[in-house]
C-alpha cells in the first residue's frame, strides 16, 4: 500500500470529506511525527507502535570501493518499535 | 533539549487545529490512519510511505536462543516481524533538527 491507496480508503469510508481534506488529515499526521522526532521527541502510538530517536557514535567508516578510511560523525537516527498489539497480529494471534 | 512524549491526542491535536474538524472527528480519523496501516501489515504486505518511510514485514526463521540470565536453551519459533526504514527526507530532517 503507497500513500495514495490509503488516502482513498479514508476518503472512501468518509464521504463527507473530500479528497482534499483526507490528504490534508493523512499528511498532517506522518508530518506531525516527523516534527516530532526533528525536535528529538518521541512518538508513542499503543498497539501501533513507538517513533523515537537514537544517538549514533561517531566512528570510522570504510569507503566500500576504496577501502579509504573515512571519520564519520555522530548522528541522530530515526527508530521505530512494533507495538505489542501489532507484533501479536502479525503472528496471527 | 526537553525531551517529550506525543501520543494519539497530539496527532488529534495537529489534525485539529490543521483542518478544522472537531477534536472527536479528528481523533477518529487518527485512528482510522493507524488502523489501515496495522490491517495492511497484519495480512504481509508491505506500507510505503513517500517521504515518511517503509513498513515491511520479514519472517524470521526458528533458532535457538538462550536464556541470558539462566544460560538454558530455548527454541524460538519462527515468526513474522515489522521493520521500518525511514525515508531520506525523515533521516535528514532527524539528523538537522537533532544537532544545534
Amino acid at each position: 500500500m503507497i500513500r495514495s491507496e490509503l488516502i482513498q480508503k479514508i476518503a472512501d469510508e468518509n464521504p463527507h470529506l473530500t479528497q482534499r481534506h483526507v490528504e490534508r488529515i493523512v499528511n498532517t499526521v506522518f508530518e506531525e511525527i516527523i516534527e516530532a522526532l526533528a525536535k528529538g521527541d518521541r512518538v508513542e502510538l499503543r498497539g501501533f507502535g513507538a517513533f523515537s530517536v537514537k544517538a549514533r557514535d561517531a566512528r570510522v567508516g570504510r569507503n566500500p570501493r576504496t577501502g579509504e578510511a573515512v571519520e564519520v560523525e555522530d548522528k541522530k537516527v530515526p527508530f521505530f518499535k512494533t507495538g505489542k498489539l501489532l507484533r501479536d497480529r502479525l503472528n496471527g494471534k | 533539549m526537553s525531551e517529550k512524549t506525543l501520543t494519539r491526542m497530539d496527532l488529534s491535536e495537529a489534525v485539529f487545529r490543521e483542518v478544522g474538524l472537531s477534536r472527536n472527528e479528528s481523533a477518529q480519523l487518527v485512528e482510522s490512519v493507524l488502523q489501515h496501516l496495522s490491517d495492511v501489515l497484519a495480512s504481509g504486505e508491505t506500507v510505503k510511505i513517500s517521504s515518511f518511510g517503509t513498513f515491511s514485514v520479514r519472517d524470521k526463521s526458528a533458532r535457538v536462543g538462550r536464556n541470558p540470565k539462566t544460560g538454558d536453551e530455548v527454541p524460538i519459533s519462527p515468526r513474522r516481524v515489522l521493520t521500518f526504514r525511514p525515508s531520506h527526507l525523515m533521516k535528514d530532517r532527524v539528523a538537522a533538527g537533532a544537532k544545534r
